[in-house]
């Protein structure tokens, strides 16, 4: 079984372009003939982390593979890390500034929207350091060929 | 509901997608949080929003969400128009507020999703 690896780097400085590789990706998917959900689950899973990624941590790397029964995307960036992930992994909780509520995210509901489409999700964060995230999601009922 | 019913019901104007008005839409979701939107679980759905930039776009885009209507009169710049168009996502605008334009939908048997669980 062959597995495709896709890799983006993250600019961290224009909002505007952040989600630009979970669209690429999505598309890339839909291509390969991915079950739909599976799509729709990795899509808005990544999205959110792309988004994260840009409004906490400056940007930073996102890499996928992909093979017939199992999407992984790691989100990896030298931010700040995050201080509490229990507190995080909250809905409702967010360090966001009114600055970005005001361009639609920060309402505490990112890694938990995470976690609700991922089958498996791991963080490893470090204040100061920064943090990556490993989504795991399993594709059922694949006809495609990679 | 086609996206033309929704057109009209919100007297709204199109700024992209004219030849895709007769798509069906199953559902509803207003909010300026996309990660609320983002929460929503509903197969053919159309977001209301005030927020005007291109995430409204991309979550639309995410979330397979085929129709946007903006509210209270606001407008995206023609950029924001130009992703839509090459996502295939119908834009309208609306003068109504958010309110006003979910309830008339609602009262025109347009229903809402659910959250994820």
């Amino acid at each position: 079984m062959s597995i495709l690896k896709l890799h983006y780097d993250i600019d961290g400085s224009d909002f505007t372009r952040a989600g630009e590789a979970s669209g690429k990706v999505k598309r890339v998917l839909k291509k390969l003939g991915l079950d739909a959900e599976a799509i729709r689950n990795v899509s808005i899973a990544m999205y959110e982390g792309e988004i994260n990624m840009v409004i906490h941590a400056g940007g930073g790397e996102i890499d996928v593979e992909i093979s017939s029964e199992l999407v992984t995307i790691v989100l990896t960036d030298h931010g700040p890390g995050i201080e509490d992930v229990s507190l995080a992994m909250k809905e409702g909780y967010s360090t966001a500034t009114d600055n970005i509520r005001s361009l639609g995210f920060g309402a505490g509901m990112g890694l938990p929207n995470i976690k609700k489409y991922a089958n498996e999700v791991a963080i490893d964060t470090k204040v100061g350091v920064g943090t990556t995230i490993t989504i795991k999601i399993y594709v059922p009922d694949c006809s495609a060929e990679l | 509901m086609t996206v033309e019913t929704i057109k009209t019901i919100l007297n709204a104007d199109v700024l992209c997608g004219e030849d895709r008005l007769d798509r069906e839409v199953h559902a509803a979701c207003g909010s300026d949080m996309m990660s609320d939107v983002l929460a929503f679980v509903k197969e053919q759905a159309v977001l209301l929003t005030g927020l005007v930039n291109p995430q409204a776009v991309r979550t639309a885009e995410m979330m397979d969400i085929s129709c946007i209507v903006f509210v209270r009169g606001k407008r995206p710049d023609g950029d924001i128009v130009a992703l839509a168009e090459r996502r295939k996502i119908v834009l309208l605008c609306t003068k109504l507020e958010m309110f006003s334009a979910c309830g008339l939908l609602y009262s025109n048997g347009l229903k809402g999703g659910h959250l994820k669980k």
